[in-house]
């Protein structure tokens, strides 16, 4: 099967984000909001870094509303993660889209995208994006992992050893956090250098086509 | 190895009575996904301390988040145990109120046993010694987020409801102490073997800032469930609650 399967009309082209990976963004990227602002606010309780986080920067107000807030809010995110990876698997969205690149085409589209000449075209990912992508998802797996490892150091003590035990599994899953943290600022930044990005992640406007094969 | 399969007990919460619950929560759910970053805001006040809708969905799912944890509770999983060299030195004090604001046990001091038991003798010190005894050194993992590793001996929480002839069957285990501190925990964590009523910390009769004369020591949930300096045990199908509990933290708080 080729990558990119040629439309079945000419001038009728696939959307550059399928439904159900809007939906799904949309969906996970709420949740993720919420996990990470309630997790500052359960933070914020026993900081083991020298800061702590603006109390109006989080959800929940104190201890027991950010855990309330955390262990509901967590049933969405497991639910949107895994129907994403289902449908990833499933779809080729993976394969097709996220699939890692090679180095060499990561120097060639960060050092494009550092001098401002790569041109964003919806649909397509280039290398930097795979990268960013597959890590954000990885950070998320792990923050997931590390947290029903702290939630349930005792029944599921296997998955709380793997990573260490229990102080180091919750240092994990703040460490897990900043990283998605990173990904939230080059990626809010790079749509608001791309606004058009922000409407295709919305919307169900028709991919663009590629600007040559490679 | 086959695992010890034990008869299930009665859980907690049934799935029966938290249904109208879930069903609103699925409700809450779907508004939820509607809102954007800036509806985010509006939720930040959201704190269980209100009387919003958010805050009424919010102690719903504590409830379901407590139906789950009580069924992923085994009662022969043990918590993780460390050598006696892994105690934390110092151990840190921690309750509702600072340390210099620790009781000493009242004069004439007594266990009291109260409701679903057979036997309701209060208990002294020295009686609750001639039960048998188990020691520990397990992680106190702490709610908000910390941890340390003690040592307590004491008697096996199940030996002494056994030895009341307390109802099994019943629903909570709830421990009143003569700081105003409460708590209270379900009946299959309160038979797990290292569920103990301890009356010793790292080889030593409780010091007051450490619980005496006896306090919990529960393993399997979360640090403020061990309550200190011990009054009262009941035994009950109501609903008990507990000093946090009653604010909001998770009332199973299982680990």
């Amino acid at each position: 099967m080729s990558a990119h399967p040629p439309p079945a009309t000419p001038g009728i082209r696939r959307p550059a984000h399928p439904l159900p990976v809007r939906i799904m963004h949309w969906v996970g990227a709420a949740a993720v909001m919420c996990m990470m602002l309630s997790g500052w606010a359960i933070y914020n309780a026993s900081p083991s870094l020298p800061f702590t986080f603006p109390r109006s920067l989080t959800l929940g107000g104190w201890l027991a509303g950010g855990i309330a807030w955390h262990i509901s809010v967590m049933w969405v995110l497991f639910a949107d993660g895994i129907a994403y990876l289902l449908y990833g698997a499933a779809s080729g969205h993976f394969r097709r889209n996220l699939r890692p690149p090679g180095p060499r085409a990561v120097i060639r589209d960060l050092t494009a995208t550092l001098t401002g000449r790569l041109g964003h075209r919806l649909g397509h990912y280039n290398a930097v994006q795979r990268l960013l992508y597959v890590g954000v998802i990885a950070a998320i797996c792990l923050a997931v992992a590390t947290g029903l490892a702290i939630w349930k150091p005792v029944q599921l003590g296997w998955l709380c050893g793997l990573f260490g035990g229990y102080p180091l599994a919750r240092h994990i899953h703040l460490a897990a956090m900043i990283a998605i943290a990173l990904f939230l600022v080059v990626h809010v930044t790079m749509v608001a250098i791309f606004p058009r990005t922000l409407v295709a992640m919305v919307a169900g406007i028709p991919a663009e086509p590629e600007e040559n094969a490679r | 190895m086959t695992p010890l399969r034990l008869p299930r007990a009665k859980p907690a919460v049934t799935l029966d009575e938290i249904r109208p619950e879930l069903a609103r929560i699925g409700r809450r759910h779907a508004l939820h996904r509607g809102l954007s970053l800036g509806g985010l805001a509006l939720l930040t006040g959201c704190d269980l301390s209100t009387h919003s809708g958010v805050d009424a969905a919010l102690w719903a799912m504590l409830r379901f988040d407590d139906w789950v944890q009580a069924a992923l509770f085994s009662r022969t999983r043990l918590a993780q145990t460390y050598p006696a060299s892994a105690v934390t030195r110092p151990f840190r004090f921690n309750a509702y109120y600072a340390e210099w604001q620790v009781r000493e046990t009242p004069p004439g001091w007594q266990l009291a046993v109260g409701g679903r038991v057979a036997d309701k003798t209060p208990w002294s010190v020295d009686r609750l010694r001639q039960l048998p005894q188990a020691a520990q050194v397990t992680r106190h993992i702490c709610i908000e987020g910390w941890s340390q590793i003690g040592q307590w001996s004491g008697v096996p929480l199940h030996v002494f409801l056994r030895r009341v002839g307390a109802d099994l069957r019943a629903r909570y285990v709830s421990f009143a102490c003569f700081d105003g501190y409460s708590t209270s925990i379900d009946m299959p964590s309160a038979l797990h073997p290292q569920t103990i009523l301890a009356l010793d910390f790292v080889g030593r009769p409780l010091a007051p800032e450490w619980g005496a004369p006896v306090r919990l020591r529960i393993p399997t949930k979360l640090g403020f469930k061990s309550a200190k300096n011990l009054q009262a045990i009941t035994v009950t199908d109501t609903y008990p609650g507990g000093y946090w509990e009653n604010q909001g933290y998770d009332w199973f708080s299982g680990s």
